[in-house]
């Protein structure tokens, strides 16, 4: 079983990107079970959403607290939250940033992959410069790193998921995942 | 009407098979209301008042009657007619 | 057909399936997305019902009463003050013999204001005489709501039926859930039709008063039904079982018990952790077994009695506490397995309250707590809440 967190911004989309990756996993056949921090919210304030991915079935109904991969969609949350707090050794990270892993400040020993999510977002017209809805081309960029979800799942799963601009969440998805490389 | 002997007896809730038109509330009556239909002007107020739709008007333009099977005596009757065309009696006992 | 959906979805779903005649729910977190999605199947017509806003929890059970003495099948959703607000008609709902379904996503009461998950609204509701079905995930949810019309429904019970989920915890979490054909459904669930009803061409009054003389009749026959009704669960289940190809045990699951040195009785969404760890200490030999309640009321005293013969000792969690002598699930298995006589050593975990987690670590410490009592032949204490903040702050 694999055990994953995103953290986000209120209107990033990390909720939805966190179902979005159950249904493209069970779509491969797997179990899936997607949730966010329960907890009140509001635009802007820290999300937390986790996605738990198995070949069995799933029966925790618990929170994540060692998970095997991070996702950050927003890299000023790194600042503010201990987005690392518990990953495993040998887990690995997704950021959405522009600098390279040595400008960052990552306080972990971990593998670091790393995508433009937001410049892939805008450029399919997703949200605004203020607000860029990265969550779609971020979780493209994921299945890159965990291939047991297939990249024609995810896509069906986004256009399945997604409240509007299907077409452009899809494509923002598969941008990602064909620029992505493992750092 | 089945007899009731035990709770096998009992429908699973309470619910009640007649009408109560079958139960004759002027049996209660101490005093009974009188209409004088000379001074009556068919205002139609007893009708309105009557908390027990005792007061009977078969069509409009009709004098009221006093359905003495449920009227169980109020007064109300009396009391609100502007006319006083009702007054309250003493029930005869058979 | 597979679909990833909340448990909120998965009951909404449910009634749909069950094509409810008459459906009125106030919104309260965390069931608030139940009655969004039915007011959007309503209004894009795949509803069979119809959806009726009203301005309280109380309206919303006092209306389905209404409805339900007209023949309507009747559904409805709620949680912690909603759920308290409508106490009183629910026992109305009892007396009247209206086989009202509600799904509870159960949540602590206030104050403190908590809108996280805890069973304390439901267990508060266990004297209402209503049946009460926990789900352990969201397929359950789905199913249990479906069983739960052909169990309550049925001439011998006419009772109305709880189906719960534990807030957020459920409510809020995306699971696969097998959406099943509407056709099987149909064949699955017969039309609504009550022996007593209101009809306009035979008129009659319902729930009038009743002397004394014969008022613990009526009394006595819902006490009977509602033994009754554990056979009727049984069977639903196992019909459900060959049409859908999915059971849940009725009223209760022994999961690993066979050969168990001790034993964790609970319901709800813990089940599921419980299994996980049970599974995964049996790795390293540890022998520990579950029992899932899933029917509180009628309380399967039969099922728990057999405790007394399977192990020497049986932990219960709750995660609520009332205030008695340890917390309300406790209580009833407790008075489930007794037997004069009979030694078996009990103990009561209170946690997982107002949202606070329970995780696999403590369920963990939980089973190595009753073996522990097993070794050493006694309980140390008769309630144990865990995790509690020690003093040092930290209580993970």
């Amino acid at each position: 079983m694999i055990e994953i967190r995103l953290h986000g911004r209120g209107g990033q989309g990390a909720v939805v990107a966190s179902e979005m990756l159950a249904r493209a996993a069970v779509r491969d056949g797997m179990h899936a079970s997607a949730f966010p921090f329960f907890g009140v919210e509001r635009r802007g304030c820290p999300v937390t959403a986790f996605c738990r991915i198995d070949d069995k079935p799933i029966r925790i109904h618990a929170g994540i607290y060692e998970p095997d991969y991070v996702i950050v969609l927003d890299p000023g949350l790194m600042a503010l939250v201990d987005v690392f707090q518990g990953l495993k050794p040998e887990g690995k990270i997704l950021i959405n940033t522009t600098r390279s892993r040595e400008d960052l400040t990552i306080k972990a020993h971990n593998k670091v992959v790393i995508v433009d999510a937001t410049g892939i977002a805008l450029k399919h017209g997703l949200g605004s410069e203020t607000a860029p809805i990265v969550n779609t081309a971020i979780i493209g960029a994921f299945v890159k790193m965990f291939p047991k979800i297939s990249i024609d799942s995810l896509l069906e799963s986004v256009r399945e998921a997604a409240p509007v601009k299907k077409e452009e969440n899809a494509s923002a998805a598969r941008d990602a995942y064909e620029i992505t490389k493992e750092v | 009407m089945p007899v009731l002997k035990t709770y096998k007896d009992l429908p699973s809730t309470p619910v009640t098979f007649y009408s109560t038109e079958s139960n004759k509330t002027g049996t209660w009556r101490t005093i009974r209301p009188i209409l004088d239909e000379s001074k009556c002007t068919r205002c139609y107020i007893c009708w309105k008042f009557c908390p027990d739709l005792s007061v009977d008007v078969a069509k409009e333009g009709d004098f009221p009657s006093i359905d003495y099977d449920y009227c169980k005596g109020c007064g109300v009757c009396a009391n609100e007619c502007p006319s006083d065309a009702i007054h309250m009696e003493k029930e005869a006992h058979k | 057909m597979i679909e990833v959906m909340t448990s909120n979805y998965a009951a909404a779903h449910g009634a749909r399936l069950s094509k409810v005649e008459v459906i009125a729910a106030y919104p309260i977190t965390p069931q608030s997305s139940i009655s969004e999605k039915l007011a959007e199947m309503s209004v894009k017509g795949e509803l069979h019902g119809q959806y009726i806003l009203v301005e309280s929890e109380h309206s919303a059970m006092s209306l389905l009463i209404g409805a339900s003495y007209v023949g309507a099948r009747t559904y409805t959703a709620t949680s912690s003050h909603g759920l308290a607000l409508m106490h009183e008609m629910l026992y109305w709902a009892t007396g009247a013999r209206r086989p009202i379904v509600m799904t509870i996503v159960s949540r602590a009461m206030a104050p403190p204001w908590n809108i996280w998950g805890d069973q304390m609204d439901v267990i508060g509701e266990r004297d209402t005489g209503w049946m009460q079905f926990f789900c352990e995930n969201n397929q359950e949810t789905l199913d249990t709501t479906i069983m739960s019309y052909r169990i309550a429904e049925d001439r011998s019970v006419m009772l109305p039926a709880m189906v719960i989920e534990d807030g957020f915890i459920l409510s809020h979490t995306f699971e696969a859930v097998d959406l099943p054909d509407q056709d099987d459904v149909d064949d699955f669930l017969p039309k609504f039709n009550p022996e007593l009803k209101i009809d306009f061409n035979d008129p009659r009054r319902f729930g009038g008063l009743v002397m004394p003389d014969w008022w613990s009749e009526f009394r006595f026959r819902i006490a009977q039904d509602m033994e009754d009704a554990k056979k009727k669960i049984i069977e639903v289940d196992k019909e459900f079982e060959k049409k859908f190809g999915r059971s849940y045990g009725g009223l209760v699951e022994f999961y690993n018990c066979d050969d168990a040195d001790v034993i964790l009785a609970l319901a709800g969404s813990a089940v599921g952790t419980a299994k996980h760890v049970s599974d995964k200490m049996r790795e390293r030999g540890k022998k520990v077994g579950v029992v899932k309640i899933k029917t509180l009321r009628p309380l399967p005293a039969e099922e728990l009695t057999k405790l007394n013969d399977m192990v020497p000792v049986v932990g219960v969690f709750d995660r609520s506490f009332n205030f008695g002598h340890g917390g309300g699930i406790f209580s009833e298995i407790r008075n489930g397995i007794y037997t004069p006589g009979g030694g078996l050593l009990t103990k009561n975990y209170v946690g997982g309250m107002g949202g606070r987690d329970f995780t696999p670590k403590h369920m963990e410490w939980v089973f190595e707590d009753l073996l522990r009592i097993k070794k050493e032949g006694k309980v140390d204490r008769m309630i144990e809440w865990i995790p509690l903040r020690d003093g040092t702050g930290r209580w993970y």
